[in-house]
């Protein structure tokens, strides 16, 4: 997704305001480009209106893939690969490959949704975000507005509007060949 | 809009002063200063974890023959240690999973450092059964790798094999959880930062982090899976620990309650070297606002009650052992409380059954110098129960000629204050360099449970009820209503 070079941000202090504002800014319809906080704000994503989130299904296929390959890797190798006779025990001991599977599960459906996690927020290290504002890690809640393609009329129409919803600050940002 | 919290609740989040910029202010702050204590302390223990590695060069060159142990007690010292380790490993994936899970807010003042230290203390538990190899070139084996010969697999009926597997996902799991959580974090320490070089590694650490609506509606997510796998994972690990013991013949290792029995033992040891670095912690870099003693309380209930568990448990074990009728397990429970060894069952009787019960108080509860010394008490007795365990069972064995005596050699005993040294040298750098709060964590429950939210509640339900009368907490405000029934 290509980041737009203009844009408007709005800045509020107070989550319970910011998410009021996000409710009445979207009713007017206009498009809300990105929205920045320093801390998982509840209610948020509906807000917003954002799907819910998916991770918990690849959690679980990971997770299945773990049990699956634990079982059928021991399987293999107790009956197939290496068959040895522990004692007359039988070569395919089913609760002995319980603790093992399940910490299998564990560690493939854990490293897959991390993972997954890092590859769909496109988070690695060294990437270099564009910060539009050093205060949304801190104590401001943004609304971006992508300016790009807006009239000046559109965008002072946008400006007064996050104002009237008890905004503390809103300003214009420009990023052309500013790298992030 | 907030979770609703009873206004009776003591505020997590101390101090009237507080905002936003203010929590990152303090919550950053001991990542922006140099103190020389610092330096002395990392320096000092960074020797110590030198001697550590020294001790364990001294081990793989002339063998394991360096340690105390002898024919009869093959197994002393180092298993202690580890499963020590391992047991106070487990606090951290506690408070963050199993809290996070019961929507428990405490948790958002020590998950940080609890998840740090577990990482640390597995680190140091894996070395011991790692060197007790004695040939530690060969320790990739443990894994089912392909080899040349045969291939020749690993046992997958052996409980030393679950171990390995149980151990190593919990190490990459608790990982996975302190980082995922750290990354948001590093991004606001970033966004601080003054020097290019400070910015350029913190961005580096934080993976680019923003903040986005998106980002957080994954990351809450995220959390909470990781935290759903991490409850059984947590549980599973010193059960398969247990197994090691539990699956053998040996009596007094032969024990069907030992799963739970050492899942508690380890929540409780866990719990106490949270209290004891934390105490520190919150001293060392002013942060009592946030690790107030209302977090120290709710801790000391958690050990109050697992002390008591294991309380339970070590009395369970001497009844099944008379009840059995089976000669040889009366001897070994005997033999521990009346034998050789009677010193280290009296350190762990007192320290984990007797000291916990100071707790049932609650001035002692929350006094921070009882709790500091009633902790380490914790720890000492935690070490001398798997010690307890491990050594007294093995010392008498089935054949009275081969009975033995373990004692240390100072490899033994460099090797133990090493791993402590290693463990204090990693955990000083991580307080350096990592925020020790979870910044974002504690924002989020400013506003349900802060000083300052609880106070603004208070007086908004004040003017509220000043007209009409009511109460506000436990004060009563207005007129009084002198009809009604209450």
């Amino acid at each position: 997704m290509e980041e737009p070079n203009k844009v408007v941000i709005g800045l509020w202090d107070h989550e319970d305001t910011y998410l009021h504002a996000i409710g009445h800014i979207r009713a007017k319809g206009i498009e809300i480009y990105e929205s920045l906080t320093p801390f998982p704000v509840h209610g948020l994503e509906n807000a917003l209106g954002y799907r819910d989130s998916r991770l918990h299904t690849a959690g679980f296929m990971f997770g299945a893939t773990g049990t699956t390959v634990a079982l059928s890797f021991m399987t293999w190798v107790m009956t197939t690969s290496y068959p040895i006779d522990f004692g007359g025990k039988p070569y395919f001991p089913l609760p002995s490959f319980i603790p093992i599977s399940f910490e299998l599960t564990v560690l493939f459906a854990a490293w897959g949704i991390t993972l997954t996690y890092l590859v769909r927020n496109r988070l690695w290290p060294g990437r270099v975000p564009r910060i539009y504002d050093v205060r949304t890690t801190d104590d401001r809640f943004a609304l971006v507005f992508d300016s790009d393609k807006l009239s000046a009329a559109e965008i002072n129409s946008i400006k007064e509007l996050c104002k009237q919803e008890h905004a503390v600050e809103v300003k214009e940002k420009d990023f052309t060949g500013i790298e992030g | 809009m907030h979770a609703y919290e009873s206004e009776f609740r003591e505020p997590l989040i101390k101090g009237l002063d507080k905002n936003y910029t203010k929590i990152t202010d303090d919550l950053v702050a001991p990542t922006e200063r140099n103190s020389a204590m610092w330096w002395i302390a990392t320096l000092f223990f960074g020797a110590g974890a030198l001697f550590f590695v020294f001790c364990l060069g001294w081990t793989v060159w002339f063998g394991i023959g360096t340690w105390g142990l002898n024919k009869t007690i093959g197994w002393a010292w180092d298993i202690t240690n580890f499963v020590w380790w391992i047991g106070i490993g487990h606090a951290g994936t506690l408070i963050s999973a199993i809290l996070l899970l019961f929507r428990q807010r405490y948790r958002t003042g020590i998950n940080r450092a609890a998840e740090a230290m577990t990482i640390f203390a597995v680190i140091c538990a894996g070395m011991f059964p790692v060197f007790h190899m004695g040939r530690v070139w060969d320790a990739p084996f443990i894994f089912p790798l392909p080899n040349t010969r045969g291939p020749l697999w690993v046992n997958f009926n052996s409980p030393l094999l679950w171990d390995v597997f149980a151990i190593s996902t919990y190490f990459s799991v608790s990982i996975l959880f302190w980082y995922s959580g750290l990354m948001p974090d590093f991004g606001t320490i970033r966004d601080r930062s003054k020097g290019k070089f400070r910015k350029w590694f913190y961005n580096m650490m934080s993976f680019g982090w923003m903040g986005t609506a998106k980002h957080w509606q994954r990351f809450e997510s995220l959390s909470l899976i990781l935290a759903g796998l991490a409850t059984p994972l947590v549980l599973s690990v010193h059960t398969i620990v247990s197994f090691d013991f539990a699956t053998s013949v040996i009596p007094g290792w032969h024990t069907t309650i030992f799963p739970p029995y050492f899942v508690a033992g380890a929540i409780f040891s866990g719990f106490a070297m949270v209290e004891t670095l934390m105490l520190i912690v919150r001293k060392l870099f002013n942060l009592e606002d946030y690790i107030t003693v209302n977090h120290i309380e709710s801790m000391n209930k958690i050990i109050v009650l697992t002390g008591s568990i294991v309380g339970i448990a070590y009395l369970t074990e001497l009844f099944i052992a008379w009840y059995s009728g089976y000669l040889y397990e009366q001897f070994a429970f005997y033999n521990r409380i009346l034998g050789k060894y009677y010193w280290a069952y009296i350190w762990m009787m007192s320290c984990n059954v007797i000291t916990p019960q100071f707790y049932w108080f609650k001035p002692i509860r929350r006094n921070l110098y009882a709790t500091f010394l009633l902790s380490i008490f914790v720890n000492i007795g935690m070490w001398f129960e798997r010690f307890v365990i491990i050594v007294t069972s093995l010392a008498d064995d089935y054949l009275p000629s081969s009975w033995a005596y373990f004692s240390p050699t100072w490899v033994d005993i460099g090797i133990y204050l090493g791993s402590i040294s290693l463990f204090l040298f990693l955990f000083l750098i991580f307080c350096r360099i990592f925020p020790v709060i979870a910044i974002a964590e504690v924002k989020a429950i400013f506003r349900t449970s802060s000083e300052v939210a609880k106070t603004e509640r208070a007086k908004a339900a004040n003017s509220a009820t000043a007209a009409t009368g009511g109460f506000v907490g436990l004060q009563h405000v207005g007129p009084l209503d002198k009809d009604s029934k209450n």
